[in-house]
């Protein structure tokens, strides 16, 4: 996989790597932004609320 | 047979790469989120709390209702307390569970926060011990609440949450504040409850420094 995408990506190495380190950050960047944000509510293990839903206390003073 | 194999491989590197840059957003960018949205209703809250006060005043959900510190944690900890638990609203910081007292009230002040994730207001709460005060910022007072008590129970105990804890039915009569978090740290087995109740109250001009 990663030798393909070394194989196809155009110029020397210099702009090959350049050009792989610009993919990297582009997908780190899709990912931190859009992906982790969607993804982070459905895997949350950090409840700290009792039951999710907050009762209705008898009217405190 | 060989390029499937290195192909696996890559993959497995990859995913895991992937994996711990996830685990970076939830330990730190969560905590960055809360940071940004603690200043914005911090400063709103504070410049409401200079201006003149309007007579039918209510929080509205996801905006800031007083300002939590605890000595225990540093001189430096202190959150805006949100009204509203939903999870959006615990992203911002601690959450009031809308119903429930309202600082210096009679019954039961109930403030939720999460323990490792978006800037874990409750990361320590397991250090707090009977007599710690938890200080309660509002827009004239500063309330002084006393630990007393500290319990571990399951995610559906609401009854933490009644005006008199574990006494749904009785009429409150004292001013109380409890702290839900999830518990142990990382999971959402259990929830460690914090008890407390309202040792005094002083004008919040008189109060320590509560900028921000």
């Amino acid at each position: 996989m990663y030798a393909w995408l070394w194989r196809v990506l155009p110029g020397g190495w210099p702009l090959k790597a350049v050009l792989a380190l610009v993919l990297a950050a582009a997908l780190a960047a899709v990912l931190w932004y859009l992906v982790f944000p969607w993804l982070e509510p459905k895997v949350q293990f950090d409840h700290g609320v009792v039951n999710g839903t907050p009762s209705a206390p008898s009217s405190p003073g | 047979m060989r390029t499937v194999i290195r192909g696996l491989g890559e993959l497995c590197i990859t995913g895991g790469l992937v994996l711990l840059l996830f685990v970076t957003y939830e330990l730190w960018g969560t905590g960055r989120y809360t940071q940004q949205q603690q200043d914005a209703l911090g400063q709103e809250m504070i410049k409401e709390w200079k201006a003149p006060k309007v007579t039918t005043e209510k929080v509205k959900l996801g905006k800031g209702l007083a300002m939590i510190r605890i000595p225990r944690f540093g001189p430096k900890y202190r959150f805006v307390v949100i009204e509203g638990v939903e999870l959006a609203d615990l992203r911002k910081g601690p959450g009031h569970y809308p119903g429930s007292a309202l600082p210096g009230q009679v019954g039961n002040f109930v403030v939720s926060g999460h323990r490792t994730t978006y800037s874990a207001p409750f990361n320590r709460a397991g250090e707090l011990r009977r007599g710690d005060k938890i200080l309660i910022d509002t827009r004239e007072k500063q309330y002084v609440y006393q630990v007393t008590d500290r319990r571990v129970v399951r995610p559906s105990t609401v009854e933490v949450t009644a005006p008199v804890p574990f006494k749904p039915r009785a009429r409150p009569t004292e001013r109380l504040i409890t702290l839900t978090t999830c518990h142990p740290k990382y999971s959402a087995a259990q929830r460690l409850i914090i008890f407390g109740e309202l040792t005094g109250e002083l004008p919040r001009a008189a109060a320590p420094a509560s900028g921000k």
